[in-house]
């Protein structure tokens, strides 16, 4: 069973005379395991695009299957429910500034039942560990470098054991050395776990993490055979 | 990919991981906690500082006829507040004896008079309470032992817990034993202290004998009485007795027991005068400041933390659960405003009690129901604020 299976899926902002299509009759696959860079002019709707696979929006036209979940016609509560099973990097790292870097991991545990505080902290303390930050578990976001709060971002997204990262223009806040870091860190766990990535990018400097690359123009998946004729 | 993904949390962290997450947001901005804290206590003072002072003075409004224990009364039915009642004819009183169970009856006699302060000589008018003291009807606190000197000509019995104003009658007692006043006019004997409380009717209160009351207030027209108290044999059924009065007497006479004449002074004074709204008002007041002070502290709270709370819904934190986070913040503001403004409240019940002589103080009741009063203030502040967590949109996230 492919994670991600999509088949002509079209969007638009807006309704009636002012909709303006964003995506249109998009098919996509990502296979188990897999790691797929999305590239694409500004505007092109790579964005829209994760935000419908990772159930944050609601499906228009199409089909868009997610961890076994069809998307199209789902209720709240079954996208609140796939959700979970995502985990979700942002462009900023969105940690809680008041909690510790240990606890922000944790806090990704609550929603998932049968595990005890004391599971929970030391599941958190490990993924810190495997993204090198062991060191760095009692400091709050504020105390931490760009890099580092990426990187806890990375741990809490991958704390939960998800059956698919998305993950938005992750180095884009962060400089050169500590972006390239931060993807190659990502790639080396999803690959060490098996979960597959779904990644937007416009940073040509991490292309060389990913098993496929796809392009996206104006709402359209590109297709490279084409392309290149 | 796990199954056990499914469910939602176990019961207990229904309610206690909302409620940590809400603290741990709390303690980290030390600033806003202690003026949201501040707010909450602001409110909570001050309604119990109007609580306060509307059960202090409806006590004080019946202290009068709360010290008057006899079984049952009989009073005129357009009597509205013993300060001024209508006369009712003496012979009510003889009437009752119908009853066998009607131990005793002995009218009652109410009258205000000038009296001048044995110190300073400043006048200032006394309520003047005259029954039969020894007829055994009715027990006012601290009388029992007066019995025998209030039979004498022109004595009375000072109400200590009257307004300073009268002049320290107490000391004066305790120095030379009894000594003489000036009341209405008259030269009166003061030969004891009784427990009686000042009210807004009258600052204070002297007690006397029926026959004294009289030499007092010659103008009084000896057929006609304020109030009539009965004693009824013991172990007899007192509604059962009530309720045999009011079938025996006219209808120019008003039959209640003890409880029951306090509760109707009482009637008047909540219902018919100002009072209770102005308190009421106050209270209210209090409430929506508070309100008002904890909705701001927790709209600024999501609202500056928007980014986080979308981020945990994009992780599958429902709106439910960050709903009971804003929740338990709301509540969590509760109990740490209201338990400092409840001993700060019970300070201020002691200075104001001894500077007004009104009998403030804490009782379980209020105490509890001002909790509620604070934890509803802070949970509607709470469900307001939580609107501001629909912003909180995931998918602008990206
Ligand atoms: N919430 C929205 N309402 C209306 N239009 C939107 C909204 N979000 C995006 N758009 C429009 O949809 C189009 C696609 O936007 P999207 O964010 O998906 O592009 P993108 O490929 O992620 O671009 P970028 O590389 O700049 O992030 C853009 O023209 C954008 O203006
Ligand atoms: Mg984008």
């Amino acid at each position: 069973m492919q994670p991600v299976l999509i088949e002509k899926l079209s969007y638009a902002y807006g309704t009636g005379a002012l909709a303006r299509p964003v995506l249109r009759e998009i098919d996509l696959v990502v296979e188990p395991g897999e790691i797929v860079l999305l590239t694409g002019p500004s505007g092109s709707g790579k964005t829209t695009l994760l935000t419908l696979i990772g159930a944050l929006r609601g499906m228009q036209d199409g089909t868009c299957r997610v961890l076994g979940q069809e998307l199209a016609g789902a209720t709240e509560a079954q996208r609140v429910e796939l959700r979970r099973r995502i985990g979700f990097i942002f462009q900023n790292h969105n940690l809680l500034g008041f909690l510790t870097s240990r606890q922000n991991v944790a806090m990704a545990l609550e929603l998932h039942p049968g595990l005890s505080e004391r599971d929970r902290l030391a599941r958190a303390g490990e993924m810190l560990a495997a993204v090198g930050l062991s060191d760095r578990t009692e400091y709050r976001p504020g105390q931490l470098s760009g890099g580092q709060r990426q990187r806890v971002a990375v741990a809490r997204a991958l704390a939960v054991r998800p059956g698919l990262i998305l993950a938005d223009e992750p180095t884009a806040a962060l400089d050169k050395q500590s972006g390239s870091d931060v993807v190659h860190l990502l790639r080396e766990l999803a690959k060490r776990d098996g979960v597959p990535i779904l990644l937007v990018t416009h940073d040509p400097r991490i292309l060389d993490v990913a098993d496929r690359i796809v392009a996206m123009e104006d709402g359209r998946i590109i297709d490279p055979e084409a392309e290149a004729a | 990919m796990e199954a056990s993904h499914q469910t939602s949390p176990r019961p207990a962290e229904f309610f206690l991981l909302p409620l940590r997450l809400a603290w741990r947001q709390l303690r980290a901005e030390k600033a806003r906690l202690f003026s949201a804290i501040a707010g909450v206590m602001f409110a909570c003072v001050l309604v119990f500082m109007q609580l306060g002072f509307r059960a202090a003075l409806f006590q004080s409004t019946t202290a009068l006829l709360a010290s008057m224990r006899a079984d049952i009364f009989l009073m005129h039915p357009l009597t509205t507040a013993s300060f001024r009642p209508e006369t009712l004819p003496r012979v009510r009183a003889s009437q009752t004896f119908a009853l066998p169970e009607v131990r005793a009856a002995v009218p009652v006699y109410l009258a205000q008079a000038v009296w001048r302060n044995p110190e300073n000589g400043t006048r200032r008018p006394v309520q003047l309470v005259g029954f039969d003291t020894e007829a055994g009807v009715m027990d006012l606190p601290g009388l029992a032992p007066l019995i025998e000197a209030l039979k004498r000509p022109d004595t009375i019995a000072f109400d200590r817990r009257s307004r300073p104003e009268f002049g320290d009658v107490g000391k004066i007692l305790a120095e030379q034993g009894p000594f003489k006043v000036q009341v209405a006019n008259k030269q009166m004997e003061v030969v004891g202290l009784v427990d009686i409380g000042a009210s807004f009717g009258a600052d204070g209160n002297i007690v006397m004998s029926e026959l004294n009351f009289r030499r007092i207030a010659r103008e009084r027209i000896a057929n006609t009485v304020d109030l009539v108290a009965i004693k009824l044999a013991p172990g007899s059924d007192l509604n059962a007795a009530v309720a045999r009065l009011r079938a025996l007497l006219p209808g120019d006479v008003m039959v209640l027991a003890q409880p029951d004449l306090v509760a109707h002074e009482r009637a008047y004074w909540e219902n018919a005068t100002p009072i209770g709204f102005i308190f009421a008002f106050g209270s209210l007041m209090g409430l929506i400041v508070g309100m008002v002070i904890v909705y701001q502290i927790l709209f600024s709270d999501i609202a500056s933390h928007l980014k986080e709370y979308a981020t945990l819904k994009a992780m599958g934190y429902s709106n439910a659960y960050l709903g009971r986070t804003v929740l338990s913040a709301a509540l969590l503001l509760a109990v740490l405003g209201f338990v400092p403004g409840m001993l700060f409240s019970a300070f201020l019940y002691d200075v104001v009690g001894k500077a007004t002589f009104l009998p403030m103080g804490m009782d379980v009741e209020r105490t509890l129901f001002i909790f509620l009063l604070i934890f509803g203030m802070c949970a509607s502040a709470g469900m307001l604020a939580m609107r501001k967590l629909r912003d909180a949109n995931p998918a602008d996230m990206f």
